[in-house]
């Protein structure tokens, strides 16, 4: 077997006197797809966050994509380019059109050629299925395309591993299938991804393993069809009846 | 209408909301006619006329006055692009993580927005020549002008800038760190431009300012070549003991500075477009 993409190994995260993580361990093969599921403020997002260093861990030890993210000497900008990052907000540069969104980061962060830069943003547009909107202004998209957008800058600079903050979360309804389609879609092509989400179907379809996490601690871990279907702890039980029958 | 005919304090208890409106409006409007027809009456208009309309005067005035003119606009955008070029990175240091950078951007900007414009211009004028001897400034009073109203202006600038960079949203930040960018190529590439966006409004404001603080350059000593605007038509005043030449010179400023404010809003509405 191969050495895992990801190795989390004692991480505890305190904000003041607020501990948020309390100690994970977790391991994630290449090509795996891991959905992280939990209450709020349960620290799924923070536990997110720690593995691309966006929030410094109080403790532990995080290895990514081959980069030892927690050592003091850590170049974490080169180890970012392989850990691409997806956000609630989408958090697409307001200022740039939507291919220099995708052009701008090759440039500067890879120093891809010009030429270059501009033929990869019109493939990646073209495989979320944004196509015509090149010299758009983000806020002139919707929540759905915004979002597939900022999937599309994120490959852009060609990541190993995959991190989702609640991608569909911000999005209405009707609009969060189109960018779990283009999720799916990568899962398939065997990114490995790391995915905090409250789609409780598309973790049951594309998962190949759900963490629970409460208090900050991975309460519960299994294949979808283990852990939603049949959890073990009382508190994952009473978590996923709250999101699955909200009305009762 | 029948409010009207009734008495006085019935109508005040029975009035509408929107009868009461119409009734302070028209008193309103009442007022100012009558204050406007009491300065109308009273004032000696052929007396104000003879002081401020007297159009040969006004025309004596041309074509000299553009040299003046011109000289308010040169020391102006000097004085807005020195304070850009330091403004600048002081808003950047005010917003570093590291410490000294903030402890002296911090104290640069009490310092120089502390002070009154018009002792600054002098500092650079006849202070710093006389501390320092044989100093000379690029340009001559040109370089003068540039540092003396820029130092000034550059405080203020580096206070709009730096409001301008704490309002852009964090996640783009994040966004960007998030890609491999660096601290620095994050803020030159994502912050910085928006931030500057933000900050059109504020910096326009500055620019008006400073066409108005450019008339402050006469304590430097200027001749014929390099006078600017409120000197010229100073000049003209005791030269010819009449205010019409305050009224053109006035006229000039508002022709530079309301263009100003109209291009502000214009792009203010621009960016709300995005």
């Amino acid at each position: 077997m191969t050495a895992p993409i990801v190795r989390i190994e004692g991480l505890r995260k305190r904000f003041g006197d607020n501990e948020v993580l309390r100690g994970i361990d977790l391991e994630i093969a290449e090509g795996e797809v891991v959905c992280l599921i939990g209450p709020s403020g349960s620290g799924k997002s923070t536990l997110l966050r720690c593995v691309n260093l966006l929030e410094e861990p109080t403790e532990g030890a995080i290895t990514a994509a081959g980069h030892d993210m927690t050592a003091p000497d850590a170049d974490l900008d080169l180890a970012r380019r392989d850990i691409g990052m997806v956000f609630q907000h989408f958090n697409l540069f307001s200022h740039m059109t939507i291919l220099d969104n995708l052009v701008i980061p090759q440039r500067r962060v890879c120093k891809t050629p010009k030429a270059e830069a501009v033929a990869e943003a019109r493939r990646l547009l073209a495989e979320v299925g944004i196509e015509g909107k090149e010299d758009a202004r983000p806020a002139q998209l919707s929540g759905g395309q915004q979002q597939r957008v900022a999937i599309a800058r994120a490959l852009a600079v060609k990541p190993r591993l995959m991190l989702f903050d609640e991608p569909t979360s911000a999005l209405d309804p009707e609009i969060v299938g189109e960018v779990l389609e283009v999720m799916k879609g990568l899962a398939a092509e065997g990114m490995t991804m790391l995915v905090v989400t409250h789609e409780m179907a598309f973790a049951r379809e594309v998962a190949d393993r759900v963490l629970f996490l409460d208090g900050g601690v991975i309460v519960e871990q299994g294949p979808p069809a283990e852990v939603l279907t049949a959890p073990k702890t009382e508190r994952a039980r009473s978590f996923l009846h709250r999101v699955l029958h909200p009305a009762d | 209408m029948d409010t009207a005919t009734d008495t006085a304090p019935a109508r005040g208890a029975r009035m509408t909301a929107r009868g009461r409106r119409r009734l302070a409006r028209t008193l309103q409007y009442a007022a100012i006619v009558a204050v406007v027809a009491v300065l109308a009456f009273a004032a000696d208009w052929d007396r104000i006329a003879a002081s401020f309309l007297q159009f040969d005067i006004a025309a004596d005035m041309f074509p000299d006055v553009w040299t003046s003119f011109w000289n308010t606009i040169v020391y102006t955008v000097l004085a807005f692009a020195f304070g850009m070029v330091v403004g600048i990175p002081i808003a950047l240091m005010r917003v570093s993580a590291f410490g000294p950078y903030r402890w002296f951007a911090t104290a640069y900007v009490e310092v120089f927005r502390g002070l009154p414009a018009l002792l600054v211009l002098f500092l650079v004028g006849f202070g710093v020549p006389q501390a320092f001897p044989g100093i000379q400034y690029p340009g001559g009073v040109y370089g003068q002008v540039a540092i003396g109203l820029g130092l000034t202006s550059s405080a203020y600038i580096a206070e709009s800038v730096r409001a301008g960079i704490q309002a852009v949203p964090k996640g783009q930040v994040e966004a960007a760190r998030s890609l491999g960018m660096s601290h620095t190529r994050t803020m030159v590439t994502v912050v910085l431009p928006q931030a500057l966006r933000i900050v059109v409004p504020p910096l326009t404001n500055e620019l008006v300012m400073l066409t108005k603080d450019s008339s402050l350059v006469f304590v430097l000593g200027v001749t014929t070549a390099t006078m600017e605007l409120s000197k010229f038509a100073r000049n003209e005043l005791t030269d010819t003991a009449n205010a019409t030449p305050l009224l053109v010179g006035g006229l000039l400023y508002l022709l530079l500075t309301i263009p100003l404010g109209l291009l502000a809003r214009r792009l203010e509405n621009r960016e709300d477009k995005r």
